[in-house]
């Protein structure tokens, strides 16, 4: 029998990646949430699910750390020392490397991984009621606060309604917030590689006409074996046939794009692909609803920073409603949801207009503009603040971050 | 309000009353409130903090206090006191604004006792705070008003006052410009009934309270409003027993 249940600060819905993160930060500064996903939890951390990696800033490691996670993730972890950009392999690479004192660029992790401590520590936190495998089939933000209603019946109330779910946010969609939307006509095919040298910690951006070929360094598995995740941008209509092929195939395509440079190639795991594209929300914020993640702004995931961004947001957003809080004010409060769409608007579009600006420059074919992207690396590799600009952005502590992500 | 000691002039309390309906609403009449509150209520929550020696993490600061807000219209500071912790009372002179803010209050589950009225002539006893934004601009016989207030406050009790302080550039923008493309309601403010931080901190004094801290509230592009060393808009101070 669904019974009515207590009214929380938050009703969020999408119990992701960013989501999950957004409730375990309110829970730590003792604002209390209900998180609705439509996923069952069992599934989300199956083997070979999602055989996605994700670059962690270091911002984005230091709001793990401030939600209790580094400790249980830290052995998950493979740091960034390098990001290697190259065109095609030719000569003119860029190098990303941070001064010793600086730190890694970032770790990277499998999603599993990410999701297993996420799900872990949000089973414990009392702050948090997690309604996993349920569908939400109305969604009502009235003057006093939010409510959500599951399929069997059950009611969820909360104060503000955050959106989490994704690029297809169907709450987005309800409450009629429009995004700038473009589609690259391009997959990115996700897979993992077993090489036989070593990746010395070095994360490879290999430019194509068709788009970026991403190496990112992963730790070695149980064996000993080097391992790497791959992001491989195919166009859009060779994308079925890529994941189809056998894994010798596979490996011959992948071989022709990054040479040898981590040795002898093995495939490892299945194959996965998602349709890349561009959108962004100019308004992330409507009466009693705030807008996070993918819901938000997807950008295409040249630069690894799609989730960084996401998760800045809920730290951000955290930040203002535990402010809201401390002046005693409704966690929906207008103004205090005004705040955190001028914070966070700014800052997300800089980073996928850079991120377009990005793919459009080495998307163009042709010899003549391969040479333009090399100048244009060259220029990069010369210009100071511009290489600074990248390499605080991929660490994620540019413009202003979050209280919860500083170390 | 036909009372001969009344302090509220009847034109204004009747102008508030209209604007009832449309006070809880962000992009209303009263939008300007609702900007203003988060600034005023960083001041108010850091002087409590001061003023109690409190945890400023705490979530309800103002548990087992009271508090009256006086001049209250339709709860836009009661209803964050009592979300931290006080036992709120609210006091306007336009029985409209106390009912609206009754409605509010209940319909958003928090227990706040309003009362339509003067500060002067309620039998309402002493709080641990008292708080007065934007009302001492409205009131004729302002020391009247402060002896009022003065008795409503508890021994060890903090008084917190805002109003627009009295020179040229509150008259041009407050009075003048914010009236004319609405951003306030016209015939909000007379700019002859303002009173200058250094006025109010005598008039206090004469109450028998000492101004213990006093802050600009001041916008800008960009900015948007914040606390300020600039007061020549707005000020807010805090007050206790000398």
């Amino acid at each position: 029998m669904p019974q009515p249940s207590d009214t929380r600060d938050l009703l969020i819905l999408g119990g992701g990646l960013v989501g999950m993160t957004l409730a375990l930060a309110a829970a730590k500064k003792g604002i209390a949430s209900h998180v609705v996903d439509r996923a069952d939890p069992a599934s989300l951390t199956a083997e070979g699910f999602d055989g996605r990696a994700s670059a962690i800033s270091t911002a984005s490691w230091n709001l793990f750390t401030n939600i209790g996670l580094a400790e249980s993730l830290e052995p998950y972890g493979c740091p960034i020392a390098k990001i290697a950009v190259t065109d095609q392999l030719k000569p003119g690479r860029i190098d990303f490397a941070p001064e010793e004192h600086e730190g890694s660029l970032g770790r990277m992790f499998a999603n599993r991984q990410l999701r297993l401590a996420l799900f872990e520590a949000a089973k414990a936190e009392p702050l948090i009621a997690w309604h996993a495998g349920v569908d939400v089939v109305a969604r009502e933000r009235g003057d006093h606060g939010v409510s959500a209603t599951l399929a069997d019946g059950t009611v969820l109330k909360g104060r503000l309604m955050v959106a989490a779910e994704g690029r297809r946010s169907p709450t987005r969609e309800e409450a009629g917030l429009k995004i700038a939307n473009w589609q690259y006509n391009h997959r990115a095919i996700i897979a993992g590689l077993i090489h036989s040298q070593p990746h010395e910690n070095v994360a490879w951006e290999i430019f194509y006409p068709e788009g970026p070929f991403a190496l990112l360094p992963m730790l070695d598995d149980e064996q000993g074996r080097h391992r790497s995740a791959l992001v491989w941008t195919v166009d859009e209509s060779d994308g079925d046939g890529v994941l189809a092929m056998g894994d010798r195939a596979f490996i011959a395509e992948v071989e022709k794009r990054m040479g040898r440079i981590f040795g002898d190639l093995q495939a490892n795991g299945p194959r996965s692909s998602y349709p890349l594209g561009f959108h962004h929300t100019a308004k992330i914020v409507e009466h009693r609803l705030a807008l996070v993640g993918d819901a938000a702004h997807g950008i295409h995931p040249i630069a690894g920073q799609g989730l960084n961004l996401g998760l800045r947001d809920a730290g951000a957003l955290v930040e203002v409603i535990a402010e809201a809080r401390r002046l005693g004010l409704d966690p929906g409060d207008a103004e205090m949801l005004a705040r955190y769409e001028s914070w966070r608007g700014l800052d997300a579009f800089m980073v996928s207009l850079a991120t377009d600006g990005l793919t459009r420059l080495f998307g163009v074919s042709g010899p003549g503009a391969s040479a333009i992207r090399r100048l244009g690396m060259a220029g990069v590799q010369r210009i100071e603040p511009l290489k600074r600009w990248f390499m605080d952005e991929a660490r994620g502590v540019s413009g202003d971050v979050p209280a919860l992500m500083q170390g | 309000m036909s009372d001969a000691t009344a302090t509220i002039r009847p034109d204004e309390a009747a102008h508030f009353g209209a604007l009832a309906a449309d006070w809880w609403d962000p992009k209303g009449s009263s939008a300007m409130l609702h900007r203003l509150n988060p600034v005023r209520l960083g001041f108010i929550r850091e002087s409590i903090d001061r003023h109690w020696g409190g945890d400023i993490e705490s979530a309800s600061p103002l548990a087992g206090k009271d508090a009256v807000d006086v001049g209250c219209g339709a709860g836009l500071l009661c209803e964050p006191l009592s979300r931290l912790g006080a036992e709120v009372t609210g006091v306007d002179a336009a029985p409209e604004n106390a009912a609206a803010a009754a409605a509010h209050a209940e319909a958003a589950g928090l227990d706040i006792r309003y009362m339509a009225g003067e500060i002067g002539t309620l039998d309402l006893g002493s709080f641990d705070l008292v708080t007065c934004m934007e009302v001492i601009e409205h009131v004729a016989d302002k020391p009247a008003f402060l002896a009022a207030l003065t008795t409503r406050l508890a021994d060890d009790g903090l008084l917190i006052l805002s109003t627009p302080n009295r020179t040229a550039a509150s008259r041009l923008l407050l009075v003048g410009a914010a009236e004319a493309v609405g951003a306030v309601p016209r015939g909000t403010h007379h700019w002859d009934d303002f009173v200058t931080p250094e006025e109010l901190s005598g008039l206090l004094a004469d109450a028998g309270l000492t101004v213990t801290q006093t802050q600009g509230i001041a916008w800008r592009p960009g900015k948007g409003l914040h606390l300020s060393d600039d007061m020549s808009l707005n000020y807010i101070l805090a007050a206790r027993r000398a």
